[in-house]
């Protein structure tokens, strides 16, 4: 069955405008369909979209703590194999309820096999609570704990923390990274996800119009940039086979990271020196140079 | 005093149709269907969703399109009870079929 065009998100959410999240989920919602249970780690998607006595979910849904979105998947997972049921479990959590606070759960989940999607929004900072850096922040980014100023120009001061590949290093059956704004390669990996059993991840950017500082009507915009850059690839690992890693989209011609940065207030500091942006566009130009002979389209 | 349900379960999905989110908007999209070629664009990537695909023959027709054969094709309209006026769909429209403008309150 597709039901592509049924929702099963709803609108009255309290989620900005604006926001990246509620896209990703909607048509992650779609693919599955209605016979589908989600966790939620704790975040903007869970706040916003459940503020009791209301919620914006048309399918069973569950929050528990941060930490534990995949402890609670892996739970129903267990529950409905012994019932003998076939259901898509989906997990969603921020990169704070993910790559930080609730690592220790999804390693575990992944581990064990549990036949669970879990699906990262990535905003690159703790948004929820008023942009706070997390392990998802890249280098050079502004953000309430890694406030720019005289003693540090820079903003944050380590990179990203590569989780799409720590997950894959559990053998997992299948990893990805996809970007909204790249919509068939989005979705052509949404649904090959649901159609592995074991545990799946999926690493999605999702841009934060009031953390990235921009414009609200710019999300795809620039999202769009962030893999036209070279800065968020997208690829696939599956059973943790990093030597046949697939990149899905190459571009034909990559854009200056400037075009990437630019429109974000949390780069802003960066054009103050040239030295910075020199800095990313060569981490972008070695990671290309690395990994650029895995792009199988 | 309202009753909170035990473990604060929700048990009407979706009801968070009640908020009426429309009352956020600062900037208002308009859709020019004489510009619209239905490609479904702006329903994609809508995080409301408060774009609204209408399949029915009568609703099809009878709106307006640059192409008489276009009008075979699915189209959408905007909930503006729901639209808090982000623009997404305003900056991706191929055609520049859609209008941003000042909402008047």
């Amino acid at each position: 069955m597709n039901y592509e065009k049924e929702e099963f998100f709803a609108p009255g959410h309290g989620l900005c405008a604006g926001c990246a999240a509620p896209i990703i989920v909607r048509w992650i919602l779609k693919l599955a369909g209605p016979n589908t249970i989600v966790t939620n780690a704790t975040g903007c998607l869970e706040v916003a979209t459940t503020a009791y006595p209301r919620t914006s979910w048309r399918v069973p849904w569950i929050h528990v703590a941060f930490e534990n979105a995949a402890a609670v998947a892996s739970g129903i997972d267990a529950a409905l194999k012994a019932k003998g049921e076939k259901v898509n479990i989906i997990a969603f959590g921020g990169d704070g309820g993910t790559v930080d606070i609730g690592m220790q759960a999804l390693s575990g989940m992944v581990e064990r096999g549990h036949n669970v999607l879990y699906v990262l929004y990535d905003n690159e900072a703790y948004m929820n609570t008023g942009i706070q850096r997390s392990g998802a922040t890249p280098w050079g980014a502004w953000t309430t704990t890694s406030k720019v100023g005289s003693a540090n120009p820079i903003g944050k001061l380590r990179p990203k923390k590569p989780i799409a590949k720590i997950i894959a290093a559990h053998d997992a059956p299948y990893v990805a990274t996809a970007n909204p704004a790249f919509f068939n390669d989005f979705k052509k990996k949404v649904k090959k996800a649901l159609s592995i059993e074991g545990p799946k991840f999926l690493h999605v950017l999702s841009s934060c119009t009031t953390g990235w500082r921009h414009d609200p009507s710019k999300t795809i915009e620039i999202l769009r940039l962030a893999t036209e850059t070279g800065l968020f690839p997208l690829y696939e690992i599956e059973n943790g086979d990093f030597e046949n890693m697939r990149i899905t989209y190459k571009p034909k011609k990559f854009k200056p990271v400037e075009e990437y940065l630019k429109p974000q207030g949390r780069f802003r500091h960066l054009f103050k020196n040239p030295e910075y942006i020199k800095k990313l566009q060569k981490d972008v130009d070695e990671w290309w140079a690395k990994y650029g002979k895995y792009y199988r389209p | 005093m309202e009753v909170i349900t035990r473990g604060a379960v929700i048990p009407e999905p979706g009801n968070s149709v009640e908020n009426k989110t429309g009352t956020w908007r600062v900037f208002k999209p308009i859709i020019h269907y004489e510009k619209c070629i239905r490609c479904l664009i702006c329903w994609q990537f809508c995080p409301e969703p408060a774009i609204l695909l209408y399949e029915d023959e009568e609703t099809k027709k009878k709106t307006p399109a640059p192409k008489e054969p276009l009008k075979r094709l699915p189209v959408v309209e905007i909930d503006y009870d729901y639209c808090k006026g982000c623009g997404i769909c305003y900056n991706e429209c191929p055609v520049n079929a859609i209008e941003f403008v000042k909402e008047e309150k």
